[in-house]
């Protein structure tokens, strides 16, 4: 219970802090640290394997891209004053979006956890062993994945199109 | 870790901790285990220092370190020592927290993923302990996964020192390495993932357990006789990984100085030249326990096994140093094509073969 709590303390409050630092270094740290003890809560859910890969494909793989990324793009800090044609953006479109999204979100959290203590079952296998998850994966959500694994691709493609030079 | 019941042979320690009232024998001895793997690390890296030193001079017809104790074997204490007396020096402009962070992933990365590689067979110590005691600090039944997943974050210990000291050679260094490693990453994940299809397994206990006995009295039974291939791709990548000519971009010295540590100096610079070599030591660990039979071997029984590891481990050791002054560096053009473009279309008809190879003889 303590380790429950201290993990899930450690993702509430670092996930807070992604979108409260004015570093974009220091948000995509901080993220990882939400991603680690994300994983710290699958292993106490006795599902080491989801664990593991939530460190390799996300805390691993994408913010290392992250971090690649917005080093590259060379933008330590966020600007703070905005001038006259950031303030018209920013009123005209940019930010009744997002405040619709924000609004959307807050109501799909008080949904979800009025819905609380009825929590879903994994369907039928157990995550806990690799084997029954790639069972699961290969049979019941055959469709599913390979679905997926053609959303990759063409997201693959559309990359290297996009990057191609057009000399 | 309940359920899977063919990755956990005979009841072995989960991963879970659970209370006890009194400090039992085995969870004493587990600390112990824990502080002795600890400090052999520690040990390992100043040895692997003087060897590289001694090999290095023997390879280019010199002495070496011959001073400090007896055939200089004393040196590396002496180069601690020196290390901590000497001031720790901070850029004006590089960022404070990260700049100190860097070096403290690096070394937690290299250590941690000591903690899932089996050494040895079970031991009691020679009667000392009443149930035998594994030689491994942490047996998860995802052994290989968490290898593979902390090798992922120590990328994150060079690319922030390269960022946060705030110099052009660093973050050239620190660029140049994260690239490097993502790059070779997925040929050391495909190598790992072909051993484990024939090993059947992701604990890495199982796997060594998997390659006793021998084919026809002679040849024993290791992996690397079956996956020869996935064995030079786990080496080649493993040499990248761990930044080590020929592949050492990060500290090219004649292009970037010394790379993503070119700002550091006093402790925060020992514990990255710590982490190096403590990699290269996890490095060779597991590639003993995958493919060559970990501490499987001819004349010793399994409570004395660890000798054999330790031969292996050595022998592999000897091989990175010997490669790294024989072999001039790459371009760094030429290292992003060759893993690009040889060594994952390698992996990748490897995994697929191996897998047929699976299909087909089971």
């Amino acid at each position: 219970m303590i380790l429950f709590y201290s993990f899930a303390v450690i993702a509430v409050v670092a996930s807070l802090l992604v979108i409260a630092q004015r570093n974009p270094i220091y948000s995509v740290l901080l993220l990882i640290a939400s991603f680690g003890a994300l994983s710290g809560l699958y292993v106490l859910l006795d599902a080491p394997f989801v664990a593991v890969i939530q460190i390799i494909v996300y805390a691993g793989a994408i913010m290392v891209l992250f971090l690649f990324v917005v080093m590259l793009l060379n933008a330590p800090h966020e600007e703070t004053e905005y001038d006259e044609h950031t303030q018209m953006l920013r009123r005209s479109g940019a930010m009744r979006f997002g405040g619709f999204l924000a609004v959307v979100l807050v109501m799909e959290l008080v949904w979800a956890l009025s819905k609380g203590g009825q929590t879903g079952r994994f369907a039928g296998a157990s995550v806990s062993s690799v084997a029954l998850i790639g069972r699961a994966l290969f049979t019941d959500y055959a469709f599913q994945f390979e679905v997926t694994s053609v959303l990759i691709l063409v997201a693959m493609v559309g990359a290297v199109v996009l990057a191609r030079r057009t000399s | 870790m309940k359920g899977d019941a063919r990755c956990r042979p005979n009841g072995a320690p989960g991963t879970r901790w659970r209370p006890t009232n009194a400090m039992t024998p085995f969870l004493a001895a587990q600390i112990v285990l824990t502080l002795f793997v600890f400090v052999m690390l520690l040990n390992s890296a100043a040895i692997m220092v003087y060897v590289e030193r001694k090999v290095a001079a023997l390879l280019q017809q010199r002495l070496g370190p011959y001073l400090v104790g007896p055939k200089g074997m004393l040196q590396p204490l002496a180069d601690v020592i020196k290390l901590m007396f000497k001031e720790e020096l901070r850029p004006k402009a590089a960022d404070a927290f990260l700049f100190a962070l860097a070096p403290i992933i690096s070394a937690t990365c290299a250590f941690a993923a000591f903690a899932v590689v089996p050494f040895g067979g079970s031991t009691t110590l020679f009667g000392l302990l009443k149930e035998p005691l594994r030689l491994q600090v942490a047996d998860v039944n995802v052994a290989i996964l968490v290898v593979f997943a902390i090798a992922s974050m120590s990328v994150y210990g060079i690319v922030l020192a390269g960022w946060s000291s705030n110099s052009k050679y660093s973050l050239l260094g620190g660029l140049r390495s994260s690239a490097q490693m993502i790059s070779y990453e997925l040929s050391y994940g495909l190598a790992l993932a072909s051993v484990l299809l024939v090993g059947n397994s992701l604990s890495i206990t199982d796997l060594v357990n998997r390659q006793a006995g021998a084919w026809l009295h002679v040849l024993p039974r290791w992996f690397v006789f079956v996956q020869p291939l996935g064995f030079l791709i786990f080496l080649t990548a493993g040499i990248a990984e761990t930044n080590r000519a020929p592949f050492d971009f990060p500290e090219a010295e004649q292009e970037l100085v010394a790379g993503y540590h070119t700002e550091y100096s006093s402790m925060s610079f020992a514990m990255f030249f710590l982490a190096e070599y403590i990699n290269m030591v996890t490095v060779s660990a597991v590639a003993t326990d995958l493919f060559l039979g970990g501490w499987q071997g001819p004349f010793l029984s399994e409570s004395i096994g660890w000798i054999w590891f330790l031969l292996k481990v050595a022998a592999l050791l000897f091989f990175y140093v010997w490669m790294r002054w024989t072999l001039p560096r790459y371009r760094y053009d030429q290292l992003m094509r060759f893993g690009w473009k040889v060594l994952l279309p390698l992996a990748v008809v490897n995994l697929l073969a191996t897998a047929a190879g699976v299909l087909y003889f089971q």
